[in-house]
């Protein structure tokens, strides 16, 4: 979205008003824009700084001296198993539940884009986790994996398989996890896929069939290509959005059994809040914000390449 | 995929005479797929809706029981007493009230000043605002706590809501409505002496409803949900807020009162399922503003 944004920058308007008030509308301009950027400067930027200095230190919250120890954090976490772990199960994490995005995802926004009777019943209904509260999510699914009392014993038996203990079996927590949140988030990137089929021009499809091309090729040769900037866009936010998961986590969880579903965030909350180690935290939370980073800047370079072409 | 596929063939073998047996056949399929979606997405709301009826029999019993034979509805009065749920609701009422509320100000204002205004090195400003995006919150929890911290303002509203009251998105999504609009009405109001704050509100804004009704909603649904910068922000019972509070409700080691449990969740995500059904096209295109604009 944001290379968007610079692309209209420069075409801005050129202000209402005479040049008379040129000062005056500088100082307006200023009252204007300040809360914002105030805000944005003392909670968004300053912060990134400060924690830049931070990730240098041994630090408990506590104590009024932060000692100064380079880069001892970072090599520390690259070295040792534990943050390992947490890169391996945040990548786990990531990677199955951008795939479920991408293949369900697009799979639901096909079969709702057919003319069926209650489509739009149905996409209310897969849209709908979307935008309720992680925590309270995270709660239905503990009370639906219980493995005694709970619904997915009830769908396993019926198949023959009986209930692993999800939630405190280090082997299954983060299957569940991921079930949960894909449950949660799919009707995005279902919606927004649906949205990517919709923009496709019908006549590309009527030009393949003339050209004798049989459904499945059209699909291939049509729909996917045309969907491949929509593609590009799940794929970046998916990844963006599962590196910041923490609610679900948090509440069914809490990072566990052992480190099981420790990734990322909840890594540098338990770091930071219950452990006080500040400057592992700071580093890990730096870790955190450079992979995100080179993510938007893949997203960046993409879309500039597309405004060029296009 | 294979459904797309399916159904094209139907559609494309029109001269053949099995057509109407393979199009009956693929739309039937599609139906089962429609039928499947949509339970796998209404089953565990329905679960959690009958669940909130049960009494602890009919809890602890398997096979579980679908639809409770006689609803415990005093699991609603007893949830909301297990914890100070009054007041988790007067403290997520009053940070989405208020975060909601600066935030489409600081919304309003900085795309205004971005759109209308003039200021040397405007894009530059604008490319620090855009830049904001790329740093979530997760990341500044630490050092934003330790200011939160010296400011004084741990367990207090201004420490839940403002570092979350600055905006880059909906600012953006504004701008952007805001370069469609007509200079010229905005020129006669000026030479009629109206002033900025004037202009914006009773012309722009006006004019923008549908995208300033998006980003209004977008931000509601963020606030409510609001999870980890509350958690890192409070630590009084009283001040939190309802997702945490939900969350102590939970017994990791078992022997939860799932009725009781789920009496809470449907109180907590109610006043959203409200909104959803209420303004639901409103809420989707501003969710997947950023990808149809990309």
């Amino acid at each position: 979205m944001s290379v968007t944004a610079k692309r209209t920058a420069r075409n801005g308007k050129a202000g209402i008003g005479g040049k008379g008030r040129l000062h005056r509308d500088h100082l307006i301009f200023l009252a204007f824009v300040a809360p914002n950027f105030l805000l944005l400067g003392l909670f968004t930027y300053w912060p990134m700084v400060y924690q830049s200095y931070l990730s240098l230190t041994r630090w408990d919250l506590i104590s009024p001296t932060k000692q100064f120890v380079g880069l001892e954090n970072y090599v520390v976490l690259f070295g040792g198993q534990e943050f390992q772990r947490v890169l391996f199960n945040t990548f786990y994490f990531t990677g199955t539940v951008l795939l479920g995005s991408i293949v369900l995802g697009l799979g639901l926004a096909v079969l709702l884009n057919q003319r069926l009777r209650g489509r739009n019943i149905v996409r209310s209904v897969v849209f709908a986790p979307v935008i309720l509260s992680g925590a309270a999510i995270g709660l239905v699914w503990a009370y639906i994996f219980d493995p005694t009392y709970g619904l997915m014993r009830v769908l396993l038996g019926a198949i023959g398989l009986s209930s692993p203990s999800w939630l405190t079996d280090t082997k299954w927590a983060m299957p569940a996890i991921i079930i949960v949140y894909l449950w949660k988030n799919l009707g995005y990137s279902a919606i927004v896929y649906l949205a990517g089929l919709q923009n496709i021009p019908q006549d590309l499809y009527e030009a393949a069939r003339v050209d004798g091309a049989t459904p499945w090729q059209s699909f291939r040769n049509v729909t996917l290509p045309q969907l491949s900037p929509t593609t590009f866009f799940i794929v970046v936010t998916t990844i963006l959005g599962s590196f910041q998961a923490f609610d679900i986590i948090a509440v069914m969880t809490k990072g566990g059994p052992v480190n099981a579903t420790t990734t990322m965030v909840w890594y540098l909350y338990e770091e930071g809040f219950v452990a006080f180690r500040a400057g592992r935290a700071a580093a890990a939370a730096m870790i955190l914000f450079v992979l995100m980073l080179a993510v938007t800047l893949v997203q960046v370079r993409y879309l500039q390449r597309r405004v060029h072409y296009s | 995929m294979d459904i797309t596929a399916d159904e094209a063939r139907g559609r494309s073998r029109g001269v053949q005479e099995t057509q109407s047996r393979w199009a009956g056949l693929g739309s039937v399929m599609q139906y089962v797929l429609l039928l499947l979606t949509a339970l796998v997405f209404i089953v565990p709301l329905f679960w959690m809706a009958t669940a909130s009826l049960k009494g602890l029999q009919e809890i602890y019993t398997f096979p579980p029981v679908w639809v409770p034979t006689q609803p415990k509805w005093e699991n609603y009065p007893k949830a909301w007493n297990a914890a100070p749920f009054t007041r988790f609701y007067i403290n997520t009422l009053i940070t989405t009230f208020f975060g909601v509320g600066l935030e489409i100000v600081n919304a309003a204002l900085t795309a205004y000043a971005l759109v209308f205004l003039r200021f040397p090195g405007k894009n530059l400003i604008f490319i620090v605002l855009l830049a904001a995006l790329m740093i979530p919150v997760q990341v500044t929890i630490l050092p934003n706590y330790l200011t939160i911290a010296a400011l004084g303002w741990l367990n207090t509203y201004q420490g839940i809501i403002l570092p979350g009251a600055s905006v880059a998105f909906t600012a953006f999504l504004l701008r952007q409505h805001f370069l469609t609009l007509p200079t010229a009405l905005l020129e006669a109001a000026r030479l009629e002496g109206a002033g900025h704050l004037q202009l914006l509100w009773r012309i722009v804004l006006p004019l923008s409803r549908p995208v300033l009704v998006t980003g209004i909603l977008i931000s509601v649904v963020a606030k409510w949900n609001d999870f980890l910068w509350p958690l890192i922000v409070t630590n009084r019972l009283n001040m939190r807020v309802l997702p945490i509070g939900l969350s102590y409700l939970f017994d990791r080691e078992g022997n939860n009162q799932w009725g009781i449990i789920m009496a809470a969740t449907i109180f907590v995500v109610m006043p959203i399922v409200i909104l959803f059904i209420w303004a639901q096209r409103h809420i989707i295109s501003g969710l997947i503003a950023g990808a149809t604009k990309g």
